[in-house]
């Protein structure tokens, strides 16, 4: 890994500016800036701040809780933890799940998806897009875009609960229900709750479509500008289907390095350590995995869309695979290793699941009700799962007790944690190096991390958000300045 | 022509012998309680059933009734009580309902519920209870126990069994299992004793079932307690 920005010698005699938390993410995270007098960046560091002991705690509980209890990680995407955590279950009690089963987890898992992206991007990530990175404050925020595109937030936040909806007829509630569980599912879907879905899934695909519309041309507006923002180039890792397919709910483990050629393909993640391990470093909580083979050094990837888009060999909805194929090929395949194409792979996702929901609901299955199973018993279970912000794997022992002895979760945001880092030192050494600082500035780097979508609260296992502060601290420890923002991105001094 | 009392100012008949909660129960007046189970000897312990016959506070699910007795059920004064030791089982235990597979058929958070508790207002003991995962059909997490004794009495004079007792006294109280080792999978216990279907709360659980009915149909999803006893079900009915 590249550490251009380790310069530090002596980090005590430099002036120090910290990023705390970051907004307009899930949670809550801390940059911090190593400054000279000529305000030379010598050191950027993305850090999570809190951690809490959710494997700890987790131990000694009956392993049928393990699907609801993991959920309350996060409130952003509880679905996925639950789906990954049953998927691990399935694996303890040798379920085979039915077709009804796993195509009612696909459901679940789309509607999930699709909340969590129209969140990001219209919530999110929008007002910085359409606004303009260091714009003025006061409207960058989902308010400023509400009165300024009044159609896009209005889509924006149907798409959101449309997604929701699907979540609350598969598992019971819009947030923490109980759908999955160890073998199957809980429920299927009426005719009344199918029809219901039905009615509006054309209009979802349509919006889906204009977001996919909106990025591509605001991307294309500053092509060089958007390519080159926090630009650096990755290995990528992802699921991917037995025929090289999109797949979000399950798959073999893929991941193809920084010329697109593959590291590893068709793995079965079952025994993920053989291939993917984990480093500690002592300033941060978070650990950093990395592909064996390619070693520590090397052996970082990205996760998430844009891995995700890049690593398959085509998506298995028409209307997401054209618009793939656009974006592979735009300018010569320039956009493939950009930072920022996160967003424009991250609405290509989103168009698929409106899709694909679309095409599970025509299917009969869901209304079946053969919907558990049950084999022979294990005692490890590992469940993958492409959640929105990337590949999530949860492994758990149980003893013969059938109680949870041992968990060990690595979630998205922990796979790219490396690449954040590298995001944040590239926007530092672009825009801030050797600049008067100014929250425009700063906000440069928040962007970077933002294009990632980070759930921090999934990666410290921790909960709820923070305040804003920005502090600028001289060599001495002294605060020079001072920011201080509330969660909703509003600034004040 | 039979005798009757009064709840709340409605006549309600009762035969000799009865108690107050007994003749409530067949006149489907719900009066809350935890620890009584009309199929099990009273026990007295909870005291959520609480009323005033004639000016007096007594415990309806033991005291008997009598000819003309009035007696006082849902009152402000009675229910700020009762909310009250709801609110004390709470902290005294550790009772996580978002994660708790009972939850929705959990008679301990529907009362909570029926009596207006939406919040904690005690500060949480946190106390170290024992999880029994030892035996192979039943989980004991005593974290979950109110120390009702309705598995206690369940097993004693319905299984033949005693497989259940209370040790201890006061904070310390705590349910022991009488085995040589103390736990569960010593025991004779079967996972067909009626001691295994009558927890109120989620501290007896039969494994391998957890969130098989799906939201929207439990119990207490779409009526409170006091409308579902109201209606005829019974306290301790199993939850599928
Ligand atoms: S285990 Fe259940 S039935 Fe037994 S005393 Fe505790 S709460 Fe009552
Ligand atoms: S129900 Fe009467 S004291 Fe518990």
């Amino acid at each position: 890994m590249t550490f251009e920005l380790e310069t530090a010698a002596n980090p005590e005699n430099l002036k120090r500016v910290v990023i705390e938390p970051v907004t307009r993410v899930e949670g809550h995270g801390k940059v911090t800036l190593l400054l000279d007098e000529d305000n030379r960046i010598h050191q950027a560091r993305f850090h999570i701040v809190e951690f809490r002991g959710f494997e700890k705690f987790i131990q000694g509980r009956p392993y049928t809780e393990v699907p609801v209890l993991v959920q309350r990680l996060c409130g952003i995407c509880p679905v996925s933890h639950h789906l990954a955590a049953s998927k691990a279950m399935d694996m303890i009690i040798g379920a085979r799940l039915t077709p009804s089963a796993e195509k009612l987890r696909r459901l679940m898992h789309f509607g999930q998806i699709l909340q969590s992206h129209a969140l990001h991007f219209f919530y999110l990530a929008s007002p910085d897009l359409l606004f303009g990175f260091d714009s003025d404050l006061a409207r960058r925020n989902i308010a400023g875009v509400a009165a300024a595109y009044p159609d896009i937030a209005r889509q924006g936040v149907a798409l959101r609960k449309y997604g929701q909806e699907i979540i609350r007829l598969t598992a019971g509630k819009r947030v923490h229900g109980t759908g999955a569980i160890p073998g199957g599912v809980n429920k299927n879907l009426t005719l009344a709750e199918r029809d219901l879905l039905l009615k509006d899934i054309g209009q979802m695909i349509a919006w889906s479509r204009d977001a996919v519309e909106l990025i591509k041309k605001v991307y294309s507006e500053r092509t060089e500008f958007h390519n080159g923002f926090g630009y650096f180039r990755s290995s990528f890792m992802s699921l991917a289907r037995e025929d090289g397919a999109l797949d979000f709910y399950h798959g073999g483990l893929r991941a193809r390095d920084e010329h697109g050629q593959d590291i590893f393909d068709h793995l079965d993640y079952s025994h993920y350590w053989d291939y993917v391990h984990e480093e500690v470093k002592p300033w941060s909580y978070m650990k950093f995995p990395f592909i064996r083979s390619r070693g520590r050094e090397e052996g970082w990837y990205r996760v998430g869309p844009l891995a995700r888009v890049n690593n398959c060999d085509f998506i298995p909805t028409p209307q997401a695979e054209a618009e793939r194929r656009v974006f592979k090929e735009f300018d010569g395949g320039s956009a493939t290793q950009a930072t920022l194409a996160y967003h424009w792979t991250r609405m290509i996702e989103m168009l698929h699941c409106a899709e694909g929901i679309q095409e599970l609901l025509h299917d009969g299955d869901l209304l079946g009700d053969d919907l558990f199973s049950r084999g022979e018993r294990s005692l490890r279970g590992v469940g993958v799962i492409e959640a929105p912000r990337g590949t999530l794997i949860h492994h758990y022992r149980i003893n013969e007790d059938e109680q949870i002895v041992r968990a060990n979760l690595i979630v998205s945001t922990t796979h790219n944690n490396q690449a954040m880092n590298e995001a944040v030192r590239q926007v530092a050494l672009q825009y801030l190096d050797g600049k008067e600082l100014t929250e425009g500035l700063l906000n440069h780097i928040e962007v970077a991390i933002r294009a990632f979508d980070p759930c921090l609260s999934c990666a410290t296992h921790a909960l709820g958000k923070m305040p804003l502060e920005v502090e600028l601290i001289d060599a001495e420890g002294k605060e020079i300045d001072r920011l201080v923002r509330n969660a909703s991105g509003a600034c004040g001094v | 022509m039979s005798k009757t009392i009064t709840i709340d100012g409605k006549t309600i008949p009762f035969m000799d012998g009865q108690t107050i909660m007994d003749a409530a129960l067949a006149a489907r007046v719900y009066i809350p309680h935890l620890c009584h189970n009309p199929e099990f000897k009273p026990h007295g312990s909870c005291k959520l059933c609480t009323v005033k016959a004639n000016g007096r506070l007594v415990s309806s699910c033991t005291m008997p009734a009598c000819e003309g007795m009035e007696v006082e059920n849902g009152t402000k004064e009675l229910n700020d009580e009762r909310r009250d030791l709801v609110r004390m089982l709470f902290v005294e235990g550790n009772h996580l309902c978002p994660t708790c597979e009972k939850s929705g058929n959990c008679q301990l958070q529907a009362v909570a519920y029926c009596l207006g508790m939406m919040s904690p207002r005690y500060n949480h003991f946190y106390p170290q209870r024992e999880v029994d995962a030892s035996h192979p059909d039943v989980f004991l997490d005593r974290n979950r126990c109110i120390l009702c004794e309705l598995c206690v009495r369940a097993s004693r004079d319905v299984d033949g069994k005693n497989v259940f007792g209370l040790s201890g006294r006061g904070i310390g109280s705590r349910l022991v299992v009488n085995s040589c080792s103390g736990r569960l999978g010593d025991s004779d216990f079967a996972v067909s004793d009626k001691a295994a279907q009558v927890c109120p709360t989620g501290a007896i659980l039969i494994k391998r079932q957890g969130f098989k009915v799906p939201i929207g149909q439990r119990i207490y999803d779409h009526k409170t307690i006091c409308q579902v006893e109201s209606q005829g079900k019974t306290g301790g009915e199993e939850d599928e």
